[in-house]
Formats: C-alpha cells, structure tokens, sequence
C-alpha cells in the first residue's frame, strides 16, 4: 500500500517537475509562435478540376516555402494549412471558418474560385481578412471604396473581356471593322462564366458586333450540342470561358467540327498546360490571355525554388511542373500575399506578425516597382503593381499566348484594359452593391486615415 | 434540314455511348437487384488504369508499339477488374445477402467513394490520354444533298459501333448461356436461387467483373473523347436517366433508353436552350425520363411487379 502511495507521489511529482520545466518552452514557443505569419491555402487536389488546382496549390506552397528558406518575411516565419475545397462553394466557405483563427488568425484567403469569393465576400469584412483574388472574382470589387477587403489584384474578368475585344480588334484592322462581326461566348454556367457577359454586352453595343452566349454545363464534359450551334452560326470568333476539363472538351469539339483553333481565344484559365496537351497538335494555333506571366521555366524565382526546395526533395508536387501557367498563377498569388504581409510591416513593425486589418493596408498600398520585382526573382514575368485605397486591382498587364502544338508561346505585346469602358462599369455595378448592403464608401479622406 | 439531322445523328451517336455506361447499371441490378452507384467509379479507375499502364509499360518492357502496349495495358486493367469486382464481392457483398436494397445502395455509395479515392492515389489526379488510334477529324457526307454537307464524327461513329457491338454481345450472354440464366435467376429471388444450387457468391464475383470490363470498355471510349479524368464520373450520371428511362433490368431498355436521351437532350439544347438562356441539356434528360415514368413507371422495358396482397 506505502508503495502505491509513494509510486503515486512521485508520479504527481514527476508531472508537476515537468510542468514547471516545459511551462517556460511552452512561453518560448508562443513567443515563437509571435513570429509567425498564418496563410490559409484552400485548394482543389481532387475532383473534377483538380488537374488544374493543383498545380496553382503546389506553386503557392512552394512560394511560401521559397520565403522560408530565404529568411521568412522579415524574419517571420510563414506557416500554412491547405483545406480541400474541391471547387465547391460550400466546402470554401466550411474551409474558410476552419481556418480564419487558426494560427493567430489567417492573414489572407485566396480561394481561387469566383462563387466562393461571392460567398465570402459577406463574410470577409466582418472578420476582417483581406480576400485576394488574383485575376478572378468580382469585377466591380476593384472599387476599394466599396470591397474594402476584397483586391483582384492584376486583373479581373472585365479586363480580359476588353482585351480580348481589343485583340480581335486589331486584327482586324481596327474597332470599326467589329461591326457585324459574329462573336460567340461559350463559358461555364457558373458565377465566373457569367462574369464576363455585361462587358462583352457594353461592347458589343459599343461596335456593332453580334455576341451569343452559349453556355456550358458543370463540369463541362458534354459540349457536342454547343459545337453544332457553332458550327451553324459560323462565328468569327469563339471566346473560351473555361475552366478545367472543359478547356481541352471544347478545343476537341472544335476539332471534331472542324473549327478553326486560331479563331478560338481563352481567358487565362483556359491558357494553361493541362487545357492543351491531351490534344496535342489538335490545339495548335489556339489562343488564350495571360495575366502578367505564361509558362515562365527560365525566371529567376523558378530556379531559386528548384535550387532551393526540389533540389533537396522539399518541393511541392512534380518537379517538371515547377514553372507552368498555372503552378506561376499560384506562386505570385503567394507573393502578392506576402508582399501585402512585408508592405504592412514597413507601416507596422518589421520582424512582427501582422493582423488582417494590418495586412489590408499593406495590399492597398502596394508598390511593386519593376526594380523590386526583379529583385524578387520576376524580370521578364511581371510588370510593375500599384494599388490604392480606392484601386484594390492595380494595374493590369495581359498578353496573348499561343500554343504551338507543344508549348505557350506569346503572341502578342501588352495590352491594358480600357479603362474608359472598364471605369464606369465598375462605379456603377460597385454603388448598387454598395445600395444593396448599405455600405457607405470610403471618400479618400478616410483612405488617409 | 441539315442541320436538323446533324443534331439527331449527332444525339444517337451519343447516346449509344451512354446505353454502355447504362449497361454497367442494368448488368448489375439484373443478377443482384443492386443500384450500383459505384458504376462511375468504375468507369474512371478502369480508364486511369488503362491511360497509366499504357504509359508506363513502354518504359518497364522497352515496348515501342503503341498497338502492343495498348494491348498489353488492356489485358492488365481488365485483370485489375476482375481484381476489384472480387475484392467487393469477399468484403462488401458477401456480408450482405438478403439485406434490404437500400442497404445494398448505400454499400454501393461507399465503394463508389473509396474507387473514386483509390484510383486517383494510386494513378494521380492529373489528366491522362488514351490513344488508341480513334480517329479525330470529322467527315462529311452527302455533299451534293445538303448545302456543306453532313458533319459526322468518326470517332462517334467508330464508339457508337463498339458499344453496339458490346451491347448485342452481353444481350445474347444473358439470354442464350446457363451462367446468364443463372444471373438472372439470382436477380428474381436470392434465396430461390441458392435453394436450387446456384452458388450466389460466384455469380456476384461473374456479374461484377463483367460489369468491370464494360466499364474498361467505357472508359477506354469516353477517355479517348475527353481525356483520363475525375470528370469521366460524372458520364455516369449522364446515364442514370437512361436507366430510368429504359428500365433497371432491361439491356434493349438501355439501348432505346440511350438513343431516345441522347436525341433528346441534343435536340432540346439546340431548339429550345438558346430559348431559356442555354444550358438545359442535362436536366432536359431527367425530365425527359421523368415524363416517360408517368405513363411506364417501371421505365419502357422494365419488368412490371405486381404483388398480391
């Protein structure tokens, strides 16, 4: 029994020695924990659309890795969780509340869906946390006196839209020679297929052209009735507004019915590696926009992170993907993030983790000069990026790219969107949500504050 | 007019593919009385086995023959079936003799999920290709009758033939041999069947991998069309309202069942989807099924089940 006793005593001693021992480690480690910086990632590896989310996830992960290895973001350490999403709005949304607290709080979502980013539009503000959504979203949300934590940043579905006309336009020697053009939309019957539609619309009053929409079910494995429309309509350009199996589904039906691949254009999810290369030669002459950067194998970046992370097997997915369209998309979607964290800390305190509220000014005060982006490791890949208070877009840098049978070549030189189109477009569609929700806009006073 | 038929040869060819996802369905529930839910699953493990061996065969036996390591990628991925459809029958059916169908279903669902699963750990997520030398470009005929012509896909075509082939080949297997008597024995009364010595076990195992090679077969199609893909599961669901249509236990169901939806939702997206903003062609096909119920609840070739009370 005195042996129980004692066995029992020096138990409770034991666990009490090592309380008072680990409490300091504990201390140690929170103060640790003080140093780091949350990115939650939601990703798609499954399902449907997986062949294009994840390469956007790896190279999202491999950027923040990148950071790591470099020193952190001034000495922060950034830490990340993924959270599969599988392109449902649903599981978003259930990712998104798992995450927002999680590591001292998420600095930013990216959710890399546009009816995800509808859904958490609602929910962003209230929690505070910045949503980037880097070439996809809400349109109107480039307005920051309305979408105070929403930033598509380089890019929105209006700007390709515009640029996209403009490209047909110069082709064909000019806007006026649009005028009785015929002009079809195929695009996913979804919020992001959708979004391009009132800016075509405006255009097409604008010039004269005919514009019909021809809509594509999820996930976009049966197009054969679409392609036969085609085929009777004979336009002189088809737009593709695809995402996933539905890119290489439409380029096959093009084939299958006999039209023509250099009359067909992609928005810059339909311009990436997996759209093209199970069809091969049947793809070539196809086009399609990039936002900023195309297959970018050559960047500085890319071969820090081979040098760096692939090198000593700490990589994220296959090595030879490192440096495609989508893998780049997810890479300066991290940077653009991390820039915000490193922007806010110049404001806030370097070497300290920063809250959302934080991070929103730094995304609303980006500068991204071509001098600090080549420093980075992005000559050749992007132009510079400036935001504001009232522009959470930035500028918006978009070429063509052209698939030559094997790989995405440029096609084009720079364009911008208009923004005597784009500008009104945006105030008005931005000041009816802002009706809608009662929200009052930020005047630029506030912005200086 | 043209155009017209276009649009109906076009949903025929179509439908005959779906008729063969059907058929997965209606094999199973024929000998089982199981709703297989995991027919898709099949169809998509069974072509991401045949795009991934076909793949790496060359480089295990130094193979340059794409003929041969088709082949040979075949004959692996139907073994893997065979494989799949008796690890289900020794770990999911067996356990599960005379239960209620729902409880079957819902075994089903599970499989489906842990395929779905399965097949995407072991042969990637990405998307794979299928060649087997089907041809791309399309043809076009009758010329002088038509203004252009008409456009007929040969790939459709050369599809359409084999399912129909397929199809005409597992209709005599059930009508013409012992083991299809057997089959369809078992789908009647499980216990009456076994009372008269038919080893319900081994049936099972039968029926699911002959549904596995139709599902091979299937996904060898459907992969060639759109590539090696999750997506390819959702074809699947494309052929539920065939089943619905044609009747659970009937393989000229599926057939008719097939051709009727895939005119009919064809003809409804060129006709009448630019009417309601596009886009109606898959729940076009339900509601098609849904009507034909109201007036033949147990779908056109279904057996009728009249209970005395």
């Amino acid at each position: 029994m005195n042996m129980r006793k004692y066995a029992l005593a020096a138990s409770l001693a034991a666990i009490g020695l090592s309380f008072t021992l680990t409490a300091p480690v504990h201390a140690q480690a929170k103060g640790k924990q003080a140093q780091e910086q949350f990115f939650p990632v939601l990703v798609y590896r499954t399902g449907a659309y997986a062949p294009n989310g994840a390469p956007w996830a790896n190279g999202f992960v491999d950027y923040i890795k990148l950071v790591n290895a470099t020193g952190g973001i001034n000495g922060v350490k950034a830490t990340f969780e993924e959270c599969e999403t599988g392109y449902a709005t649903d599981r978003s949304v259930e990712c998104y509340e798992r995450l927002k607290n999680k590591g001292g709080g998420a600095t930013a979502f990216q959710s890399l869906s546009t009816g995800a980013t509808f859904a958490l539009t609602e929910k962003a503000p209230v929690d505070k946390i910045p949503l980037i959504t880097a070439g996809y979203g809400r349109s109107e949300s480039a307005n920051g006196a309305v979408f105070t934590w929403n930033f598509p940043l380089l890019g929105t579905y209006w700007v390709g839209a515009d640029v996209l006309i403009q490209h047909i336009a110069k082709k064909e020697g000019g806007f006026d020679k649009l005028k009785g053009k015929k002009i079809s939309l195929v695009y996913h019957d979804s919020p992001y297929g959708k979004e391009p539609i009132p800016l075509l619309q405006e255009r097409a009053k604008m010039h004269g052209f005919d514009l019909s929409l021809l809509p594509v079910a999820h996930p976009g494995v049966e197009q054969k009735s679409t392609w036969l429309q085609i085929r009777q309509n004979r336009p002189d350009y088809v737009l593709l507004w695809g995402w996933g199996v539905m890119n290489s589904t439409a380029l096959k039906e093009a084939q299958a019915t006999g039209y023509p691949r250099e009359k067909m254009y992609g928005i810059w999810w339909a311009g990436a590696e997996p759209d093209v290369k199970d069809v091969g030669e049947a793809a070539k002459g196809y086009n399609a926009l990039a936002m900023q950067h195309g297959a970018e194998p050559d960047a500085k970046v890319v071969k820090d992170i081979l040098a760096k992370l692939h090198a000593k097997n700490e990589g994220t997915g296959p090595k030879d993907e490192v440096g495609s369209v989508l893998y780049m998309r997810g890479l300066i979607s991290a940077m653009l993030g991390v820039e915000g964290v490193k922007r806010a800390q110049e404001r806030y305190g370097k070497g300290k983790t920063m809250t959302g509220e934080q991070v929103r000014w730094g995304l609303e005060n980006l500068d991204l000069t071509q001098q600090k982006l080549d420093a980075m490791g992005f000559a050749g890949v992007m132009r510079p990026v400036q935001t504001s208070c009232l522009d959470h877009m930035g500028s918006s840098w978009v070429r063509v790219h052209t698939w030559n049978g094997s790989k995405w070549q440029f096609s084009s030189d720079w364009y911008q969107a208009d923004e005597k189109v784009i500008r009104p477009m945006v105030m008005h569609a931005s000041l009816k949500y802002a009706e809608e929700k009662k929200i009052t806009p930020r005047t630029p006073e506030q912005c200086k504050q | 007019m043209g155009f017209f038929l276009e649009v109906l040869i076009g949903g025929l060819m179509t439908g005959m593919l779906y008729s063969l996802v059907a058929l997965g369905f209606v094999l199973i529930f024929k000998a089982s009385g199981v709703f297989n839910f995991a027919q898709g699953a099949m169809v998509l493990f069974a072509a991401l086995a045949m795009a991934r061996f076909s793949e790496w065969i060359p480089g295990w036996l130094g193979v340059e023959n794409l003929m041969v390591a088709n082949i040979l990628a075949f004959i692996i991925a139907a073994f893997l079936m065979f494989v799949v459809a008796w690890l289900i029958e020794r770990l999911v059916l067996r356990h599960l003799v005379n239960q209620e169908g729902a409880t079957l279903l819902m075994a089903t669902l599970g499989i489906a999920y842990f395929i779905d699963g399965l097949g995407q750990t072991v042969f990637g997520s990405d998307i794979y290709k299928i060649d087997v030398g089907m041809p791309k470009e399309p043809v076009m005929v009758l010329q002088g009758v038509f203004e252009g012509g008409l456009l007929i896909n040969k790939e459709d075509f050369i599809a359409a033939l084999v399912a129909a082939l397929l199809v005409a080949a597992l209709a005599l297997f059930f009508q013409k041999t012992a083991t299809g008597r057997a089959l369809r024995a078992v789908a009647d009364d499980h216990q009456a069947a076994q009372s008269i010595g038919i080893p319900l076990n081994r049936i099972w195992v039968i029926v699911w991998c002959v549904a596995g090679i139709v599902a091979l077969v299937a996904g060898i199609i459907w992969g060639s069309k759109l590539g090696v893909q999750f997506s390819l599961v959702t074809v699947a669901l494309r052929a539920l309202p065939v089943v619905i249509l044609g009747g659970l236990t009937s393989v000229p169901g599926a057939i008719i069942g097939g051709l009727i939806i895939g005119v009919g939702e064809k003809v409804s997206e060129v006709y009448l989807g630019p009417l309601v903003g596009g886009g109606i062609e898959i729940w076009f096909a339900y509601m098609l099924a849904l009507v034909f119920l109201l007036f033949r609840p147990q779908g056109l070739f279904g057996e009728k089940i009249i209970d005395r009370v």
